[in-house]
């Protein structure tokens, strides 16, 4: 195991490090969303089907993909609070899930502002929606099973069980559209090919889908930095660091 | 010499190759156990059963007596009926011997956990998932289910109800130190469930129309399976953490 490794296990080192990436995440992801947000709404070509009502894309599309990496995100910082029983993995873990549920809540009602026109329906049961459904009830039960716990090693023991557990899930969201014939469109980006869209379309998306994670970057290390002071504020450094915060 | 010097305990060897750590053995025996338990104590394997007819039993005065309307329903009340009457259940799997400490000496003996939760949850499902499975064809007469959607509904019933155990013994596992663990139950578990009723109601409406029938009956079985292998992990995982903390 490296070093770096061993030392974000210190909650101490964990929230000196934050304080250091907080400001350059926050001006990226500031700049990046700016820039992608009009030049998504306002320059972008007009798609020949769909007119301007698919410059909703650019919010629904990447809420959608963050939803999902910060299930992944959950997942495999609560398998490693349960294997290393590294307290900040732990705390890491608790803090995504509220933005998991925030993100997956805005890809679900973006998608269906973006279904009334293209479909002509708010909501259609088919395999992508239904799954992405799933998902926000496994945040909800996540959110839910770490509030019923007092104990908080054992909520985060327990939520990290149930997080494993709904791992299933993610693949099922990822290639119901490709496994079932669906009315949703096929994924916009693939690694292995060149998007469908011209790059006009599909640059400002880039940006957003990058600008977003800097974004979930930033509310997770301010989430994980609050988590942390509550947690360790019976330690001395904590202390000390409140003290000369109030001068 | 202190006098409080105690007389050295002989160790403890656990004789791994010995029958009572065959994993038949041990499975075989936590079934027997279980078993009588739920035949002891009837309400919890009857009251499923009665909220299981109850259910389907509202859909027709509540949506429609109407037979064609009925018949269209039938396989999905049919399934969710037998899902909620499932999560019912779940958390009787854990509670009583939580409660008694018998789940304690469970988890701290030799014996690998794995096998004994396999063997509580095989029980749990002969005691609500087969009585379930068996009654089906009843609450399909009752709702107007055309007699060529039995065999749909049967097997996938038989089929899908041994996996909605198994996820269901995560959730009791998870939940199983709470003092109000129903609700919380519900909200872990049923995300879960939604594949295997997406699929079990599937199969129904394929034997209703004359389509095959195997495909969904082979996905059910693969959840199943699934379900078989990783299950038990994630329910001995969960109850060495509920236990503990």
């Amino acid at each position: 195991m490296p070093r770096w490794f061993y030392q974000l296990a210190s909650p101490r080192w964990c929230y000196q490090i934050t304080g250091r990436l907080l400001p350059g995440f926050a001006i990226a992801a500031l700049l990046l969303l700016m820039i992608g947000t009009v030049w998504g709404l306002a320059f972008a070509p007009p798609d020949y089907q769909q007119g301007n009502s698919f410059r909703i894309i650019y919010l629904h599309v990447p809420t959608a993909y963050m939803a999902q990496s910060i299930y992944l995100t959950m997942a495999i910082a609560g398998a490693i609070g349960l294997i290393w029983k590294m307290k900040v993995a732990d705390m890491v873990a608790k803090s995504c899930a509220p933005i998991g549920a925030a993100l997956a809540v805005l890809a679900l009602a973006t998608g269906a502002i973006w279904g009334k026109p293209t479909w002509g329906s708010w909501w259609v049961w088919d395999a992508r929606l239904t799954s992405m459904l799933i998902l926000l009830f496994l945040y909800l039960g996540v959110i839910a099973l770490n509030s019923a716990i007092e104990s908080e090693s054992t909520a985060a023991q327990s939520t990290a069980v149930l997080a494993l557990v709904g791992l299933v899930n993610i693949p099922i969201i990822k290639y119901s559209v490709d496994w079932w014939n669906t009315l949703h469109q096929p994924a916009t980006f693939k690694v292995t090919e060149k998007p469908a869209m011209p790059p006009e379309m599909w640059i400002p998306l880039l940006i957003m889908v990058i600008g977003f994670y800097c974004f979930f970057a930033v509310v997770l290390m301010l989430r994980l930095r609050n988590e942390i002071l509550h947690r360790e504020r019976r330690t001395s450094w904590v202390r000390e660091l409140l003290l000369q915060m109030r001068g | 010499m202190s006098a409080f010097q105690t007389k050295k305990l002989p160790e403890f060897k656990p004789d791994l190759e010995s029958e009572s750590f065959s994993p038949g053995k041990i499975l075989l025996a936590t079934l027997k156990r279980d078993v009588k338990l739920a035949f002891r104590r009837q309400s919890d394997w009857v009251n499923p059963l009665i909220f299981f007819l109850m259910v389907a039993s509202l859909f027709p005065l509540g949506v429609s007596p109407e037979p064609k309307l009925l018949s269209t329903i039938a396989p999905g009340v049919v399934w969710v009926a037998a899902l909620l009457s499932t999560l019912l259940s779940m958390d009787s799997l854990f509670r009583s011997d939580f409660e008694d400490g018998s789940l304690e000496q469970i988890l701290v003996s030799p014996q690998p956990l794995y096998f004994v939760v396999l063997g509580k949850v095989i029980s749990h499902w002969m005691m609500t998932g087969l009585p379930l499975t068996l009654m089906a064809p009843l609450l399909g007469v009752m709702l107007f289910l055309p007699f060529e959607g039995m065999g749909g509904l049967v097997l996938s019933l038989l089929i899908g109800t041994p996996t909605l155990s198994l996820v269901g013994g995560i959730g009791a596992a998870l939940t199983v130190g709470l003092r109000k663990g129903g609700v919380l139950v519900s909200l872990l578990v049923i995300p879960l469930y939604i594949p295997v009723l997406i699929f079990g109601t599937a199969a129904i409406e394929a034997s209703l129309t004359g389509l095959p029938v195997a495909g969904h009956l082979a996905l059910l079985g693969a959840m199943l399976v699934m379900g078989l292998t990783l299950a038990p992990l994630a329910i001995a995982a969960a109850l060495r953490i509920s236990v503990s903390g």
